[in-house]
């Protein structure tokens, strides 16, 4: 087998010498390469493509410059002020649940009940998880109608679930679950004979965290949040299921300009929105790849 | 430790599990009582909403659509994945990372965007082959990719398919019988975490079925709900335990047995690749 293995090795490496027969291997990887080629690649080529193009396929630079439109520069705005709320209460709660996680034992019952569930929670999203917040702070939700038997109204200054700050509390629910996924090998990584060496050296708690753990925590926090904020930016369902009318982030406006619903669809302009959200996340989430690598180097 | 930190520190988790836990528990207990509610506030409670799930047809209809869109992703998911990392990790392993690259590369394409360009193809297809439901699962097999990719990629690297397939190709086995009789057997727990992860993803998928015009589960559900919001929030709460059934299977019973690199839990995931959700 390693022998017949050899030849076929050899025969891949060999610069082709034009159109000839193809090495036999890569036949196995031909499936698997036309069907993202088709469903994954072509339609992110078909997005580049038509960012840059009218409906009729000449070029243009149009669809880019109509980002620069008030009610589109708004919803960048507002879906970055989501994302990064969504993001920074995520890795501030979420780094305290792994905190309090990676203290308690670690083959308990306890630990593995609240990783499961954090596994299914991070997963929780669009229209069932609206749902479960219009149960609780709708306008006849569970919460909403607790606290105004007791004399509160938090729908006195209008109804707090479908604007930004509801979204943000919304993205929370299933930010904080993705937090601990990431953020707990990190803080598992930590060893309780450094803070004994700090101890025996005369450090304090103090000392502790802001010349030991802090240090070696924060890229893995700074790359967790990264990757907290791509997943709040490209979230559609949750808000789509909320939000019905108008688009206060972008991929409702992507919704919005794609569908011709309203009769003014608009392709060109959704496909340069879809454009500049793939480039956002991909710069976000290749940082955090990069956070990520620098953790590892020390976690094992 | 010193007693009184040991103290503080315990002070500080149960603090923050309470906090939490009732953060992330009082929706789920809102949703119930949502579902249970009479048709005014001093009715008494009824079980109405959950017996009319499967009185709207239109329900019924999306749950088994959606139930076979999951079936058909994830076989779909198997037959074109399992092969071909099989395959590169055996004869090809210097493509290893272009397949590696391709199967996370979905999750920094947002499923908002990935719809706009898949558009156009979803077009063609029900002009010219067929325009059922089912088609849908096409993309979803692109949208499981990431995380089927890591449930198998784990199963791989804890079995030694290359002695094996070199062990059972000596004895006169076709690729056929490799794959089926020799790899499959052996890896069963990661290919039951990787179908499982898949069904999760598709039964929760909203975006492309409602922009590409099809009604599942989630976008029935969404429908559902402006007629009658007990009914829809009841449907919510069970596909939701069935979620969370799924994956607490998983991720109790679902361990790989041998572990060369030690996983913390399948749903961790590796360093290259975020499980960003098809929220």
């Amino acid at each position: 087998m390693t022998s017949a293995g050899n030849p076929a090795v050899n025969t891949a490496a060999r610069p082709d010498g034009g159109g000839r027969r193809p090495p036999l291997p890569w036949l196995g990887v031909v499936p698997f390469l036309v069907y993202v080629g088709v469903f994954l690649l072509l339609p992110t080529v078909i997005i580049a493509f038509g960012s840059f193009t009218t409906k009729q396929g000449d070029p243009t630079l149009n669809n880019i410059t109509g980002i620069n439109q008030d009610f589109l520069i708004k919803a960048f705005v507002t879906s970055t002020t989501i994302s990064v709320a969504s993001a920074l209460l995520g890795a501030i709660f979420g780094a305290m649940l792994a905190y309090a996680v990676a203290t308690g034992n670690p083959r308990g019952v306890f630990r593995r009940i609240v990783t499961s569930m954090s596994g299914v929670l991070a997963q929780f999203g669009g229209v069932t998880l609206a749902f479960a917040f219009i149960a609780t702070i709708g306008n006849v939700g569970f919460v909403t109608l607790f606290l105004q038997s007791h004399g509160i109204d938090i729908y006195a200054n209008g109804a707090p679930l479908y604007q930004v700050s509801g979204l943000i509390v919304v993205y929370t629910y299933f930010q904080i679950p993705l937090m601990l996924l990431v953020f707990l090998p990190a803080v598992d990584g930590i060893r309780p004979q450094w803070r004994e060496a700090t101890e025996s050296l005369g450090g304090s708690t103090w000392h502790y965290w802001r010349y030991v753990a802090g240090p070696l925590l924060a890229p893995a926090f700074l790359g967790c949040t990264l990757l907290l904020f791509a997943n709040a930016f490209s979230a559609y369902a949750t808000a789509a299921a909320l939000i019905t009318q108008g688009g206060i982030i972008v991929p409702l406006q992507i919704s919005n300009l794609f569908t011709s619903e309203t009769g003014r669809s608009q392709p060109g302009l959704a496909k340069a929105l879809a454009l500049s959200m793939i480039l956002i996340v991909t710069i976000v989430v290749v940082l955090y790849t990069l956070l990520q690598r620098r953790t590892s180097r020390w976690l094992r | 430790m010193s007693r009184s930190r040991r103290v503080k520190l315990q002070a500080f988790r149960v603090t923050i599990f309470i906090l939490l836990g009732a953060f992330f528990l009082v929706p789920i207990g809102a949703m119930f009582e949502f579902s249970t509610r009479g048709n005014s506030v001093t009715a008494p409670r009824t079980m109405e909403a959950w017996t009319n799930i499967f009185q709207t047809a239109d329900l019924v209809k999306a749950i088994t659509v959606s139930l076979e869109l999951a079936v058909i992703t994830s076989v779909g998911m198997l037959v074109l994945l399992l092969p071909t990392m099989v395959w590169v990790r055996l004869r090809l392993p210097r493509v290893h990372r272009i397949v590696e690259f391709l199967c996370l590369l979905p999750l920094t394409i947002p499923a908002i965007a990935l719809v706009v360009g898949i558009a156009p193809l979803y077009h063609w297809i029900e002009i010219n082959l067929t325009d059922s439901i089912l088609i849908l699962s096409f993309v979803y097999l692109i949208i499981v990719l990431p995380y089927s990719y890591r449930a198998l990629d784990a199963g791989l690297a804890a079995i030694d398919i290359k002695t094996m397939s070199e062990a059972a190709r000596s004895l006169g086995a076709g690729w056929g019988t490799v794959m089926l009789r020799v790899i499959v057997p052996n890896m069963s727990t990661a290919i039951l975490n990787a179908c499982l992860l898949s069904v999760a993803v598709v039964l929760g998928e909203f975006t492309f079925a409602q922009l590409l015009y099809f009604e599942n589960l989630q976008v029935a559900i969404g429908y559902v709900g402006l007629v009658s919001a007990g009914t829809s929030i009841a449907v919510s709460v069970a596909s939701l335990i069935f979620a969370f059934t799924l994956l607490m299977i998983l991720s109790f019973f679902g361990r790989p047995r041998l572990r060369i690199a030690p996983i913390e839990e399948t749903v961790i995931p590796g360093p290259l690749g975020p499980p960003i959700g098809p929220k």
